[in-house]
């Protein structure tokens, strides 16, 4: 174990990633079912047991499933008995990898094993999601995830930031780069269909579906011996909007330019970007926010619009940008995840491969 | 492979919660059929008024009544109404700054179609006909366009209403549908189980049969696929006295809920020990399952008759 030098100061890499095929539905799977071969994928790509592990955290609602306490129903396929080092946040797994970087940053841990998963399918997503909101003034009028979406792409319209067009071509981007990936619920050619709550239509809203990712991180040398080209992550950090949709500018995101900053985004190029934009509208923001140009290629696994396993898809978007280091495609990326409606709550991460 | 299971599940639940003192005068305030919104200190006024700037995290007091007239700051036109939201025909959601706000009120507009909605028309506030001391009491808003964007000066406000007694908490009532399916072990189990048979599985590593099984064992975290029936016999292996009388439960007190280890299994399940006096049961004790006609489980169990079991043959359970 490492002495603890500061927030930051220690060399810590995603070192192993995996992710379920997501789909529309998975009936015949529990949670915990769906989740153990993503667990078993990464454990078994670093050659490390669950007792290996120095700490486990998971990221997952039990609301989107209906199921209480799925959480600690999903630890029996970690193997959690006798009692490991474990937490769990009930947010998108990406947060739960950063509280597993900050306790690898302690120096009390040198690996991680953090996993996410969603079930949409039993319920109602854009009701389920309407929960979270703000109780008092929102919540009881159960704006949905679609109606709150558009109402900030109409503001992009009104600002003539974008229109149905190029959302629509955002939507073509990346649904058309998701043929790519195998574990995509949609990819090919889609049409944009009806309105779903105007201006958004089908097309620029995600797939519903369910799914898991798992992702282990390593630090100093122990990522050198598990992992032939780690992604060192070298710098992460997130941000919140204020909570009132109608305190913001829906047009920007300040959080996510924040934790960019923060991230040390901006002190150098990025060659890929891995961002978790569920609508096509989001995009626009994302993209203004982070000062990304047109040689930087974004969501080269489809993105949110390919695959939306609430939960897990902003995980996904750390792990896809990770992959792509790993295997060269990639020198430096930065992945960004998102919570909450209209991009509340946002997370970035820049992650860099040695040089070749 | 069985066919999985699937039922439909309701969650519902009635939230209660209390306001702050400037929640509740915002929400006393529509009941009474006025807008209100505090002021931060850098001139700003909020509406739906905060307790604390969101910039600065200061407190905020300073109450104010703005207009119920304002205008759209962005909308988007919803074709399908869903459940609980404000209006049941076609409408748009809309941000609203009200006149004499700084920031933007969600709610729904009740138009005639998208082409009647555009960002920065005019809207009033539609009242709804009984009014609680919810955003609810604001029906929808309407459109408004023969009033002119107005620089509205608001007005200080104390907060106080004459009247009725000041909105102090909400009950904010929730319900979300589910169809519930409990994946492939546990619908095997319960398969089982409507054939009167107790199914458990086997982890191929440890070799422990976990009852009712879940699909992992949680000591090896590996999947658990070998189908072992166990019982139906089995042994208590530790209980407790239940005194109070459960709601919805018509069951006498004092009775006995136990822990059970049916022959064959690793885990203790738990059910009710009945056809002895409660003050007899003891650790130990064999018993059998109890079915009722129609039941989906057992009921309760009741002692065998055999002697007690050994406290070495489930101390591993206990
Ligand atoms: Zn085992």
């Amino acid at each position: 174990m490492a002495e603890y030098a500061g927030p930051g100061t220690r060399d810590v890499a995603i070192v192993a990633f995996g992710q379920t095929d997501h789909r529309r539905t998975s009936d015949e799977f529990s949670e915990v079912e769906m989740l153990m071969p993503v667990l078993h994928e990464v454990l078994a790509a670093t050659g490390l047991k669950t007792s290996d592990i120095g700490f486990t955290c998971s990221g997952s609602s039990d609301y989107l499933a209906g199921r209480a306490f799925s959480f600690t129903m999903a630890l029996d396929g970690v193997g959690a008995w006798p009692p490991i080092s474990e937490s769990h946040v009930e947010m998108d797994g990406a947060w739960a990898l950063y509280e597993a970087w900050v306790k690898l940053q302690t120096g009390e841990a040198d690996t991680a094993l953090v996993y996410s998963y969603g079930k949409s399918s039993p319920g109602s997503v854009r009701d389920v999601l309407t929960r979270q909101l703000d109780p008092y003034y929102v919540a009881p009028l159960w704006p949905d995830s679609v109606a709150l979406a558009a109402l900030q792409a109409q503001a992009l319209i009104d600002a003539g930031d974008t229109d149905e067009p190029a959302l629509a071509g955002i939507a073509a981007r990346s649904r058309n780069a998701a043929r790519g990936n195998s574990h995509a619920q949609l990819g090919g050619s889609v049409p944009q269909g009806d309105y779903v709550v105007r201006p958004l239509r089908t097309g620029d809203c995600p797939p519903i579906g369910d799914g898991a990712a798992a992702v282990v991180l390593a630090a100093g040398e122990r990522a050198r011996e598990l992992c032939e080209r780690p992604a060192w992550i070298r710098g992460i950090d997130h941000r919140i909007e204020p909570h009132g949709l109608g305190v913001r500018d829906l047009t920007d995101s300040p959080s996510t330019r924040l934790a960019a900053e923060r991230a040390g985004a901006f002190a150098g190029p990025v060659d890929t970007a891995e961002l978790h934009a569920p609508f096509t509208s989001q995009e626009v923001v994302l993209r203004k926010a982070l000062r990304l140009g047109d040689d930087v290629t974004v969501n080269p696994s489809g993105g949110a619009l390919a695959a939306n396993p609430v939960m897990a898809a902003g995980l996904i978007r750390l792990g896809e940008a990770a992959a792509r280091v790993h295997r060269g495609a990639s020198d430096r990326a930065l992945a960004h995840a998102t919570s909450g409606p209209c991009l509340q709550q946002n997370l970035v991460a820049v992650l860099e491969g040695d040089p070749r | 492979m069985t066919e999985v299971l699937s039922a439909p599940l309701v969650v519902e639940f009635p939230f209660t919660r209390s306001l702050g003192p400037v929640q509740s005068a915002f929400l006393t305030g529509l009941r009474e059929r006025a807008v209100l919104g505090v002021r931060t200190a850098d001139g700003k006024v909020l509406v739906p008024p905060v307790e604390y700037d969101p910039r600065t995290a200061e407190e905020l007091r300073d109450l104010v009544e703005v207009a119920t007239t304002g205008t759209v700051t962005t909308w988007a036109w919803n074709p399908d109404p869903r459940r609980g939201q404000p209006l049941g025909s076609p409408f748009a959601w809309v941000l609203v700054r009200l006149d004499g706000a700084d920031t933007s009120l969600l709610h729904a507009l009740d138009a005639p179609g998208p082409d009647a909605v555009r960002t920065g028309m005019r809207v009033r506030v539609r009242w709804a006909a009984e009014r609680t001391g919810a955003i609810t009491d604001i029906a929808c808003f309407e459109p408004y366009e023969e009033g002119e964007p107005v620089v509205h000066q608001v007005t200080p406000h104390s907060g106080e209403f004459a009247g009725e007694a000041a909105v102090t908490g909400i009950v904010a009532a929730a319900r979300l549908d589910y169809t519930y399916s409990p994946g492939r072990a546990q619908s095997q189990y319960i398969r089982a189980l409507s054939g009167r048979r107790t199914v458990g599985e086997r982890c191929p590593s440890c070799r422990k049969v976990y009852v009712p099984p879940r699909g992992a064992c949680p000591t090896c975290g590996v999947a658990t696929d070998e189908q072992v029936e166990v019982g139906p016999r089995g042994t208590v292996t530790t209980f407790c006295v239940v005194n109070i009388k459960a709601k919805n439960l018509d069951i006498e007190v004092p009775y006995v809920y136990a822990h059970i280890a049916l022959d064959g299994a690793d885990l203790a399940l738990h059910g009710r020990i009945g056809g002895i006096p409660y003050d007899q049961v003891r650790m130990g004790l064999r018993v059998e399952p109890v079915w009722t006609d129609g039941g989906r489980y057992p009921d309760h169990y009741r002692p065998t008759g055999e002697p007690d079991a050994d406290y070495d043959t489930y101390k591993e359970l206990v």
